[in-house]
């Protein structure tokens, strides 16, 4: 296959990948070019520039900095994430999207700045950001700007990515409580090489005496963008977990939700995976934190 | 127009390639290593698997002169160098996970990055390491014998080196 692409730039330096973007607006960023790809043979070939963000080192490394929170460069693969032990030790749930996206060879060349950037709700890393309260970090030639990932999200495969900017690191504020638990369930048809039909990440914060300190309750494909369960959280903070409540949690995620019929699955059934995965996700979150039902 | 500098199958490769052609292409029609398959040319099939630095990608959804700088692995390359097979492609044979082929290339490279960090791997890991290879001939249960029998035959030429 060959693609009608223009030029092709591959700057050595984020500096340089700026300028061009500042010259040329249009041009896009490619980084596993998974999404790029497939994406230029869909439409009508037309002249594009890339710029390739395999070089710049400012896109690489995973670090816990000193004040607990965690940098996840842009460029970092799924299987960069899923070998990461800062990611298996903070966000273990990030770990289980990154082995549950695509296949093999797609883990190694996707990378999670590009499943942000690309704004799909079924983008098996939003999840997890989404509950973590992600903060972006984008670059441009006019500066620096920070944007919340759940502010970022603009509708089915759009994002509020300005022209000229890249996605440098994405941030995950620490959790503040006495321990921390997290879960993402992938419910898809196949195991592997199969879009979410629904995703759904719990992070779960408890205090030394059971009770919930902070939630993070976030679902995609249940809606034109990732989404948090904001009525589900608001009811779970300040409790202990009961099973009762788990009943609630599910009512209240998809009070949330909006989902849709498409070929993949009716939006009845879609309703009741819902419910389930966040009953589950929650339950799962606030045990591992050491929360007893 | 790019110039870029590979290593194939451990021979050093320098030449050029249009911006917009993908490293299937580069490695079929440059290079005229046609073990490399091209099926569904979007990420889905596996039959365009070659290793990069190591680890199995698809071709077909790289660009090729986003691969420069990288050391690159085709089926080509696990030949002895006096034309023999390696174990593993001998496995394959012996097993007879072959039927019309196709998919077998990709296969085997995955299969091959499987067995070299992980030596005995289980059932469910080597289904993990195949799931981005699809055969449409449906070979899957004799892969998996395949892959068992590359990682006895590998574990025996361990022993017998000893
Ligand atoms: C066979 C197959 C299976 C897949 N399965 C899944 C799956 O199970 N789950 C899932 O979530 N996705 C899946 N995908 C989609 C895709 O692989 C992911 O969205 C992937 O993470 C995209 O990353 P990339 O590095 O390849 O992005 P690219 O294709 O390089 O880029 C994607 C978009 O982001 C922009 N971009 C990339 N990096 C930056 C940056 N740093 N700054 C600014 N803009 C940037 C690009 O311009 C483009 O618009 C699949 C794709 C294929 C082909
Ligand atoms: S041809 Fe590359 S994955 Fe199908
Ligand atoms: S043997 Fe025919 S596709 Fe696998």
């Amino acid at each position: 296959m060959l693609y009608s692409v223009k030029e092709l730039y591959r700057p050595e330096t984020l500096e340089d990948a700026l300028r061009y973007l500042a010259e040329y607006p249009d041009a896009r960023p490619i980084a596993g070019g998974t999404d790029v790809l497939v994406s230029m043979r869909k439409k009508k070939p037309e002249d594009v520039r890339l710029v390739g963000l395999q070089n710049l080192q400012e896109l690489r490394g995973i670090r816990r900095r000193e004040d607990g929170v965690v940098e996840i460069g842009a460029y970092n693969t799924f299987t960069d994430l899923a070998n990461c032990p800062i990611i298996a030790e903070s966000v273990p749930m990030l770990r289980t999207a990154a082995l549950a996206m695509g296949g093999p060879q797609i883990q190694n060349a996707a990378t999670i700045g590009g499943n942000v950037c690309n704004g799909a709700t079924s983008a098996d890393s939003a999840p997890a950001l989404f509950a973590r309260d992600a903060v972006l970090v984008l670059r441009s030639a006019q500066g620096e700007r920070r944007v919340p990932i759940t502010e970022f999200y603009d509708g089915p495969g759009r994002v509020k990515r300005q022209s000229g900017e890249i996605l440098v690191t994405i941030e995950l504020p620490p959790c503040q409580a006495d321990s921390y638990g997290d879960c993402y369930i992938k419910f898809s048809t196949r195991k592997a090489m199969d879009l979410a039909l629904i995703g759904c990440a719990a992070a779960c914060g408890v205090a030394k005496d059971g009770t919930i300190a902070q939630v993070g309750i976030a679902l995609g494909v249940a809606a034109p963008t990732p989404i948090r369960a904001a009525e589900a959280e608001a009811f779970l903070k300040g409790k202990r977990l009961t099973e009762d409540m788990l009943e609630q949690v599910g009512e209240l995620a998809l009070a949330t939700a909006k989902p849709r019929d498409s070929w993949r699955a009716s939006k009845a059934y879609r309703e009741q995976i819902i419910k389930t995965l966040a009953r589950r996700a929650v339950r799962a979150a606030y045990e591992m934190a050491g929360g007893a039902l | 127009m790019q110039t870029i500098h590979i290593k194939i199958n451990g021979k050093d490769w320098t030449g050029p390639v249009e911006d917009g052609e993908t490293l299937v292409d580069m490695i079929r029609y440059r290079l005229g290593l046609t073990g490399t398959k091209r099926g569904c040319e979007v990420g889905e099939c596996g039959a365009c698997t070659v290793l990069i630095d190591g680890v199995p990608n698809a071709s077909c959804m790289m660009l090729a002169a986003l691969a420069d700088g990288k050391s690159i692995t085709t089926i080509e390359g696990l030949t002895n160098e006096d034309g023999s097979l390696s174990p593993i492609q001998q496995a394959f044979v012996d097993a007879a996970a072959v039927q019309c082929g196709y998919c077998t290339p990709g296969m085997i490279l995955s299969a091959y990055a499987l067995l070299q960090h992980n030596p005995h791997p289980t059932r469910e890991e080597i289904k993990v390491a195949l799931s981005g290879n699809m055969c449409r001939c449906a070979t899957y249960e004799q892969v998996m014998e395949a892959v068992e029998r590359a990682s006895d035959l590998l574990a025996a030429a361990v022993v017998s080196k000893e």
